[in-house]
């Protein structure tokens, strides 16, 4: 009996079979490859705000230290935005004319709060804790960026929970003494890991990895 | 819901109850039971039952085929991989301009304040999240709290967000304005300068605060015929008739429960309703905890027609008709040597051999012993309650009395007849209605209904645009207690200065501003009323600002408790002839257990809170005993027409274990018609059949069998106790002399596959005591204000889908017509070998490092494999997307630290693993470890009996080790070897043995 199928059809069988493995492997890989770009991520991107607030300028350049600002960070939770009082603290004083500031003294006028647009976001089932992040020692610029080099806002790194991780399960890399964790241009010393270590002694910094640490 | 949808999901199955009483006087049945259903183990219920979820619950429905099921399937998992493709949208942040000092964003605020019920207060501290008031719970350093809140305490601050609420004034039903009701007002009482105010009415409910009475006062100077008159349809007028019977005057009873050797309740639900019942409970348990087999407890009998949480405590039960209960007690007060008449012979299901004993173990706790008589019996019983309490010298002992902490205690059914009569005589011209809600609730043949149109001029003050308020001219939308100004009194007379903590959401008006408008007042703040009054109250205070300050803080005024007062018995209350013995059936009116009097009827967390003895939700029932119903061919869920005082109700029926024979008891509080969106069209109103002349108890109901079906939404059958021993109870002699009795049959060391997991750090668990649960529910609603559960409705329920994280099963024991009742309540047992985690295809359900059963709902797909694998039934799905994403107003009620949960997700108690985070991430900061008692899950912070205990069970030291060390101590299902982290205490009886020797015999 003469075959049915031509013997080519052994090869069309094959290469559709690897074929849309390796589609569906590259598939994979290029969705991966997607959500690291900064289009998905956000990173590097800066954010129109309503007022062109320079972080450059504030803490690069006059050295405001961060908690001038994010008061609670040491205390709760969030690590709270300035309420407009907290601007016109020092620009009822310099800059009391400048139009780039119009909008502030608007807010504080007409007590309208200025809406900033959120740079750094987290899905509404994360509950991040800044408190205890400084208090085992990490520094703002860790999971901030170079925020004294930002004139205008950007996400300093991914916030992906794979980001997270990263550090969770292996602190020592990324920790700072509690001394240095506000400063905005802190470098890493050579003898990080050993430091890290040190201090995740020191710290009693715990490698929390179960789901409810941030999920609840 | 329709007959055909319960037609498809297997109607409940029909019981022959004279079998089951034969069944269970023969021993034939299992000791343990949870329905009639289960009792009979009729095929059709173990089918019923044999599913976790009864049919229909799928809503695909059963006839799906192979095809459709993979283009569903398909479906899913394309949409479940969409979503996960979604930018995080563009949010903004919006500061402050000034920033309050005290505000520190992502930390609460708790602020002290008190709520209250028939005007007296429970001291609260409420939950603020940046402004947003969130959860209520009970103030530890208020002596009418002592930290337990009730259901309907934490309940209210849903009330508070509740879209259905009053929004704007009403004028003769369309929108009106503050600014005109104002002059319009003005003119009808220039109107009535001239009489002195002679047609004006003032209506509002129990009043206790000093600020508001003083108010009022102050207008009934300058208007001096014009009548202030108080009225609640859950009235307390036979407590204070019966003070007045027994002492000449009105006074407060204040009970001291931790005193008491013997307590004797007649008819009386002390331990989860009315004033001080927080309190009560806590004495109570604390009575009631042995610490080792030597151990000493109370004991508790308890007289009562319905069953009630306070009869399930008791030792000792007796089964009696309402009104049969003032013969009971003239009995008992001429056996403690009491000059009183006899009553009429008991008829009912009386063993003679009950008084004698009861008597003689009351005198011999002469001084320690307690007789409290309850809100619904006659002002007879009450002073007789009185008068025993004399002769058994327990005044100043167990019980003393103080001046009344209503400001101006007064019999409110005269004032609601009087109200009436002068509206029907044309005396009054202006009626205006603080509160409260007479048309629907005054006594039905006042037919206030039609007489409140024909006043002249009338207006409503009230939360909800309701029944009375479509019959008054002027309808004014009220502040919220969490929006107002004010101050109230405890049971024992403690002031609590109510303080707001949001400005009124919709513009309404406090009962504070209502009279300082009345007072010529108009716009003046109500904090300053209640300030200046209170300022000239405490003028010898030295510096009152601090004095003020420290007040609101506490959130008690100290020494504003009423001192114990002298009172001496009225002689001559031998001379009272004895009601008439009751003839036919009797109808006995209760409180709802969740609706009290209607008021919180559009409340979802109190309409789904199963009601404590026959956990139903969404609906009410006319209760009666199996041997009544059997007499008169009734079974549960058949709707019948009670006749009684001329008028006739439409009413479901409920057989209930432990009724008292030819009763029935109905509750007030549902049918409303006006109460919003969730409360409409619940129940039936058995006010309707409720006349002036018996506000309580009567006699004479006709039941008629209509043939009807009325489908009721229990949860109790959705699990069953398949025969094995959940709740383990023994009693205190047994205890004794079998010290482990509670861990028979339980293996020391069993085997186990799973490698053991060493915890290091902490090591979460919770012990609850069923010694100390009177299944009040006040858990069920904490937890549901603290995780963000949804409510789902009648028809959900109907097929089993209710979500509470913690259930209160409820079990009964022994005869069908007279059996003990036991709760239990069951969480998530945070198993340490979980049947639920190795079942989960994505590790949605994992265990923590602190043991902790840790469900993860941005993972889970919702294949409710877990569900199926839980031997103890505490999962809960959400079908479908129940948690409200919608109303803009309910925003505000969320707890920002749980995560509301979507369509498809499994969800369960979680050990509040929030609480434990904070408190975990304090302590760290402060470079310590967490003390013991300090992270409290929502559960046992609202017990008021304190029943729950969570703690670290690696520190030996900690309550909870301490707890379950006791042999006491056991696990539920203890043969799966799930070795739970939540263990319970058995619970102990205590019965008097000569009763119980006569029992047996």
């Amino acid at each position: 009996m003469a075959q049915i199928f031509h013997r080519s059809t052994n090869t069309i069988a094959r290469v559709s079979i690897y074929g849309t493995l390796l589609l569906v492997l590259l598939l994979g890989y290029a969705v991966d490859v997607v959500n690291k770009t900064a289009y998905v991520t956000e990173v590097n991107i800066a954010r129109p705000q309503p007022v062109p607030f320079s972080h450059k300028h504030h803490v690069g350049e006059l050295g405001l230290d961060c908690r001038y600002c994010h008061t609670s960070v040491e205390e709760s939770s969030s690590a709270g935005m300035p309420p407009t009082q907290t601007c016109m603290a020092c620009h009822s004083q310099i800059w009391a004319q400048a139009e780039m500031l119009e909008p502030v003294r608007a807010s504080y006028r007409d007590s309208k709060p200025i809406a900033w647009t959120r740079v750094n976001a987290l899905p509404d089932f994360v509950y991040f804790n800044h408190s205890i992040h400084i208090a085992k020692g990490v520094g703002c610029t860790t999971c901030h960026g170079p925020v004294a080099q930002m004139n205008i806002t950007w996400r300093g790194e991914t916030l992906y929970m794979r980001w997270c991780l990263d550090c969770h399960n292996a602190p020592e890399q990324y920790l700072r003494p509690r001394s240095e964790v506000f400063k905005p241009f802190y470098e890493p010393p050579r003898n990080q890991l050993a430091l890290g270590q040190r201090l995740v002694k020191e710290y009693k910094v715990q490698r929390l990895t179960n789901c409810t640490a941030c999920h609840r | 819901m329709e007959d055909n949808e319960r037609a498809r999901n297997g109607a409940r199955p029909e019981v022959a109850l004279s079998a089951l009483r034969k069944a269970t006087a023969q021993g034939q049945a299992p000791r343990f039971w949870r329905s009639l259903d289960e009792l009979a183990s009729t095929p059709e219920f173990q089918a019923h039952a044999e599913n976790e979820f009864p049919h229909g619950a799928n809503d695909l429905g059963a006839n799906l085929d192979r095809r459709e099921l993979l283009k569903v399937m398909a479906a899913s998992a394309a949409f479940a991989g969409l979503t996960g493709c979604t930018k995080l949208p563009a949010q903004q942040i919006v500061p402050y301009v000034r920033q309050p000092e005290q505000i520190i964003p992502g930390k609460p605020l708790f602020y002290a304040t008190a709520v209250t019920l028939g005007g007296v207060a429970t001291g609260v501290l409420v939950e603020s999240h940046m402004g947003r008031p969130t959860k209520i719970e009970g103030n530890p350093d208020h002596p009418g709290s002592l930290g337990a809140a009730d259901a309907f305490a934490q309940a209210s601050v849903l009330g508070l967000y509740d879209p259905d609420r009053s929004q704007a004034e009403v004028h003769d039903g369309r929108i009106g304005s503050w600014a005109k009701f104002q002059s319009e007002l003005a003119a009808a009482l220039d109107a009535q300068k001239q009489s002195g105010g002679a047609g004006i009415r003032i209506l509002t409910q129990t009043i206790t605060s000093p600020s508001l009475a003083a108010q009022l006062g102050k207008f009934l100077q300058a208007y001096p015929s014009a009548k202030w008159l108080q009225y609640e349809s859950i009235t307390r007028d036979t407590v204070r008739e019966g003070a007045k019977l027994a002492f000449g005057e009105y006074v407060n009873t204040v009970y001291r429960v931790e005193r008491a050797e013997v307590i004797l309740s007649l008819d009386s639900d002390f331990l989860s309703t009315g004033p001080g019942s927080l309190r009560y409970a806590r004495e109570f348990a604390r009575k009631r905890r042995v610490e080792d087999s030597q151990g000493k407890m109370n004991r508790l009998y308890a007289v009562e027609a319905t069953p009630m949480p306070t009869g399930a405590m008791a030792d000792h039960r007796l089964r009696l008709r309402a009104s049969e209960v003032e013969s009971f007690g003239r009995a008992l007060a001429r056996q403690v040597g009491l000059n009183v008449a006899a009553g009429p012979a008991i008829a009912s299901s009386y063993r003679s051999d009950w008084l004698p004993a009861l008597a003689r173990d009351l005198k011999l706790n002469s001084g320690a012993s307690l007789v409290i008589a309850g809100e619904q019996q006659p002002a007879m019983v009450h002073a007789l309650a009185h008068a025993i309490n004399g002769a058994l010298g327990n005044f100043g002992k167990t019980v003393y009395v103080t001046q009344p902490v209503e400001e101006f205690p007064a019999n409110q059914w005269e004032s609601i007849n009087e109200l009436a009569a002068g509206i029907r005589a044309g005396n009054v011209d202006v009626l205006l209605i603080l509160g409260g809600n007479p048309a629907y609730d005054a006594p039905a043949d006042l037919g206030i209904r039609e007489l409140l149109p024909t006043v002249k001029f009338s207006v409503r003050l009230g939360l909800y645009e309701d029944e009375t308020s479509a019959l008054c001219h002027w309808h004014i939308p009220q502040a919220h207690a969490l929006e107002s100004w004010g101050d109230a009194r405890a049971y024992d007379g403690t002031v609590t200065i109510i303080q707001p903590l949001i400005e009124p959401l919709y513009g309404g008006k406090s009962e504070h501003d209502f009279l300082a408008l009345l007072n010529g007042q108009a716009g003046k703040p109500s904090h300053d009323i209640v300030r200046e009054f209170w300022q000239a109250q405490k003028s010898a205070e030295p510096r009152f600002d601090a004095f003020w300050e420290k007040t609101l803080r506490d959130g008690v005024m100290s020494d504003t408790a009423f001192p114990p007062k002298q009172v001496t018995l009225k002689p001559g209350l031998g001379e009272q002839a004895p009601a008439p013995a009751p003839a036919g059936i009797e109808i006995v009116f209760r409180p709802d257990p969740t609706m009290w009097d209607g008021r919180f009827a559009n409340n979802g967390w109190l309409q789904e809170l199963p009601k404590p003895l026959t956990k139903l939700t969404w609906d009410t029932v006319a209760m009666l005993s199996p041997k009544t119903a059997e007499r008169l061919g009734l079974k549960s869920e058949d709707a019948v027409e009670l006749k009684y005082s001329g008028r006739s109700i439409e009413a479901p029926v409920w057989v209930m274990p432990g009724h008292a024979d030819e009763s029935v008891s109905v509750f007030l509080g549902y049918g409303r018609t006006r109460a919003g969106r969730v409360g409409n069209g619940a129940g039936f109103d058995a006010g309707w059949v409720r006349p002036l002349a018996t506000p309580w108890i009567g006699t004479g109901l006709a039941i008629q069998k209509t043939g009807k079906r009325w489908w009721l939404a229990a949860t109790q059958t959705h699990s069953t106790m398949e025969g094995r021993d959940l709740v383990r109870v023994g009693t205190l002699d047994e205890y004794r002399k079998n010290p482990n009795f509670a861990q028979a049959g339980a293996e020391k060391n069993p085997l186990s596959l799973y490698p053991p997991v060493k915890y290091d750090g902490y090591s979460w668990g919770m012990a609850v005591d069923l010694n100390a649960c009177t299944g009040c529910g006040a858990c069920v609603v904490a937890c549901q204000a603290e995780n963000n559960i949804a409510v789902v409705g009648k028809r959900e329920v109907l097929v089993g889908r209710e979500m509470h994280w913690i259930r209160i099963d409820r079990y009964f024991e022994g005869s069908l017509d007279d059996p003990n009742t036991y709760h239990e309540p069951v969480l998530c047992m945070h198993c340490e070998d979980a049947p639920c985690e190795v079942v989960c295809p994505v590790a949605a359900t994992v265990h923590s490092p602190e043991g902790l059963n840790e469900m993860i709902y941005n993972r889970c797909v919702g294949t409710r494999y877990c569900s199926n694998n839980c031997p103890y039934k505490v999962r809960r799905f959400n079908f479908r997307l129940y948690s409200d994403w919608e109303t803009p107003s309910l925003f505000g009620l969320r707890n920002p630290n749980v995560s509301v949960r979507s369509r498809g997700v499994m969800e369960k108690c979680t050990y509040c693993v929030q609480r434990i985070n904070a408190v975990k991430i304090e302590a760290e900061k402060q470079d310590r470890t967490v003390r013991d008692g300090e992270i409290v899950p929502a559960c046992q912070q609202s017990c008021p009996a304190e029943a729950l205990v969570f703690g670290n069970i690696n520190d030996p030291n900690s309550r909870v080790s301490k707890l379950k060390e006791k042999d006491l101590n056991y696990s539920l299902l203890e043969e799966l070897n799930t070795r739970p982290r939540t263990t319970y205490l058995a619970r102990l009886r205590n019965p008097n043995p000569e009763i119980e020797k006569a029992a047996s015999a």
